[in-house]
């Protein structure tokens, strides 16, 4: 971080610029992909259901089934799309949302362009605790559990970063790979330790994420997470703005620097253990999502927030959508996909900002 | 100098109102702060009129910093040894006890290593000055983004609002935050090295900018490292030395050999500038 003189740059702004006057547009636009997403990728699947069948099933459900005049899909087909593929569906959008707007509150306040809940191991707290309570028996701590984990992660993840020194965004992405390491060999090894059989399967989609199993349950979790947890953080533009150029500068904006750190961290890890205890640690959406809105639209948080939960959502339902049907009737659990496109991104990120590591 | 023109021509009725009631400017007393132990700010008293530039001097690791960033409310002082603690006053006002936004419409600080690696443009940068103004749910406002238009013209940078931070030269870069601080619309304004790491035209440019506000009102209390400088540019120094003030008055009674050469451990020799009136310095090492 120098202030140095750096020779005079080209105006080569007219991107930013014109970002700014379509500003108006993402936000609708973003609805409107997000819907379509949603509406398009609950038809695609193995089973042999016309786009009709599932849209007619959905319809029915919703009690718009009479007005319209439609009959009621077979017991079979129907419980597919609304017990197994609509949940599966809204899960992947709320955790992808949540998971965004996680990354860009975590990248604001840590002033650190990698930061995100799996890379700085909040991820991987959170399964390691929704995996000991599931261990013990006791499924309704679930949510709790993850929060606790993640907090935990957060908590040794910075203080690790700080006990070596200036906590740099570099040192802080170290820690964070030592915490989420840790996490996740402590995960696997509780479930080996426990688990009879199969317990690779579950392994993985502790580690590498996984809406498979998602059911209503997981929907209202996660969905109501985001909608509170999320709304809230999503309404923190101006604050997160004022972080710019740093604490000193937040602080004579008349920010409560260190309240405010805390509160949304807190915060962040609260949503990050309500969408892991249902998906397990899925990684690269918190990352690559603000960065690639950032690209788009500029830095202002009060569009990149809303933005970039709206762009999550739909880049986790397509990323899911890729994991259940490129190798049909095989599954790969989501967090392969998302890693797949996210590694080249963040290797990316890290070649372009190694001035700053 | 077209910009000066401009800049003075334009009315500020903030900064103005605050400047009538603030005959004495800022006035801060017995400013202790240390850091393990150790103490790098011990009893600091310092006034700056409103109105005019004055100037923080003194070597490295005086605490220059250190007393803009307690003046500024961004680090807490010391609690003194014994009798009364730091106290902090602007315009008669409790400065420390100011609630946080309200102070931020009060007093700017232009730090001296402010940086971003995000892609913001120059003009939402500015407009970063405009939070303590506005309600933190609401976005700018069509007044917001006058003000910081008018900012940028102020320092002579409105050609920049659409570029990107990270692109602009040194010298752009703190004409830009110095446009923030005026979109504050602040009544005194703490600058850190405006000049450090700036050419000779810029570092003229930004002491230029802070004449106009002094002319306005203002009260401007700048750490300069350059003693020449500030002989030319100052209305007043504080010279700190060992995080305490070892002289405090007009330029011409402070910047004088006596006082100079124990502080920095080298030979003063002061002239007089022919047509200014100021004095001018030349160093030689001491001994």
């Amino acid at each position: 971080m120098t202030t140095t003189a750096r020779p005079v740059g080209p105006p080569a702004t007219t991107a930013a610029t014109t970002g700014r006057r379509g500003a108006a547009w993402w936000l609708p636009a973003s609805v409107v992909v997000l819907v379509a997403t949603v509406l398009v990728t609950v038809t695609v699947g193995p089973a042999d259901l016309s786009v009709a069948d599932v849209w007619r099933s959905i319809a029915t459900h919703v009690g718009l089934g009479g007005a319209l005049g439609l009959e009621p899909l077979d017991a079979l087909p129907d419980g597919m799309v609304w017990e197994l593929r609509l949940p599966r569906v809204l899960t992947a959008a709320a955790v992808g949302a949540g998971l965004a707007v996680c990354g860009v509150v975590m990248q604001s306040l840590t002033r650190n362009p990698l930061a995100d809940p799996y890379l700085l191991g909040l991820s991987s707290g959170a399964s390691l605790g929704a995996v000991l309570v599931l261990v013990a028996g006791l499924t309704v701590l679930l949510p709790v559990a993850a929060f606790g984990g993640a907090v935990a992660a957060l908590a040794t993840a910075l203080g690790l970063a700080g006990a070596i020194g200036t906590i740099t965004p570099t040192r802080t992405v170290l820690a964070g790979l030592a915490v989420s390491q840790l996490a996740a060999a402590a995960t696997s090894f509780v479930i080996f330790w426990s688990a009879t059989g199969d317990s690779y399967r579950e392994i993985l989609s502790w580690l590498m994420g996984s809406v498979a199993g998602a059911t209503w349950t997981s929907v209202a979790i996660t969905g109501v997470a985001v909608l509170v947890l999320g709304t809230l953080l999503a309404s923190t533009g101006s604050i997160l703005d004022a972080f710019t150029f740093g604490d000193t500068a937040a602080a004579t904006l008349g920010v409560p620097v260190a309240r405010v750190r805390w509160l949304l961290l807190v915060g962040v890890a609260l949503l990050t253990g309500a969408l892991v205890s249902q998906s397990g640690s899925i990684g690269f959406v918190g990352l690559i999502l603000p960065h690639a809105v950032r690209l788009l639209t500029g830095a202002r948080h009060r569009l990149l927030l809303p933005l970039s939960a709206l762009c999550g959502a739909s880049f986790l339902v397509w990323a899911d959508t890729l994991a259940r049907t490129v190798f049909a009737p095989r599954e790969v659990p989501v967090g392969i996909v998302t890693a797949a496109i996210g590694a080249p991104v963040f290797a990316l990120l890290l070649w372009r900002g190694r001035r700053i590591a | 100098m077209t910009t000066e023109a401009r800049a003075e021509a334009r009315t500020d009725a903030p900064a103005r109102v605050a400047a009538e009631g603030a005959t004495d400017g800022l006035s801060a007393a017995r400013v202790s702060w240390s850091a393990s132990g150790r103490l790098i700010l011990d009893g600091v008293d310092v006034t700056a009129p409103a109105g005019a530039v004055t100037g923080l001097l003194g070597p490295n690791g005086s605490g220059k910093s250190t007393l803009l960033r307690v003046l500024a409310g961004v680090q807490a002082p010391s609690e003194g040894g014994s009798g009364p603690g730091a106290r902090v006053a602007f315009a008669g006002a409790d400065l420390l006890a100011l609630p946080r936004r309200r102070r931020a419409r009060t007093l700017a600080l232009v730090e001296q290593e402010a940086s971003t690696d995000l892609p913001v443009t120059v003009l939402d940068a500015v407009l970063l000055g405009r939070i303590p103004h506005r309600s933190l749910l609401a976005g700018d406002s069509a007044g917001d983004r006058a003000a910081a238009r008018r900012a940028l013209d102020a320092v002579g940078a409105a050609h920049l609002a659409d570029r990107e931070v990270t692109t602009l030269s040194g010298g752009e870069r703190q004409r830009v935050h110095m446009a923030r601080a005026l979109a504050q619309e602040p009544a005194l304004i703490l600058l850190d090295e405006p000049t450090n790491h700036l050419d000779i035209a810029a570092q003229l440019d930004a002491l230029r900018i802070l004449r106009v506000l002094a002319d306005r009102g203002v009260t401007v209390l700048a750490a300069l490292h350059d003693l020449q400088l500030a002989a030319q540019h100052c209305d007043h120094v504080v010279l700190l030395s060992g995080g305490r003030v070892v002289a405090a008055g007009d330029v011409r009674d402070v910047l004088v050999p006596h006082v100079l050469d124990p502080v920095y451990g080298v030979r003063t020799e002061v002239l007089i500038h022919p047509r200014t009136g100021r004095p001018v310095l030349t160093f030689e090492p001491a001994g």
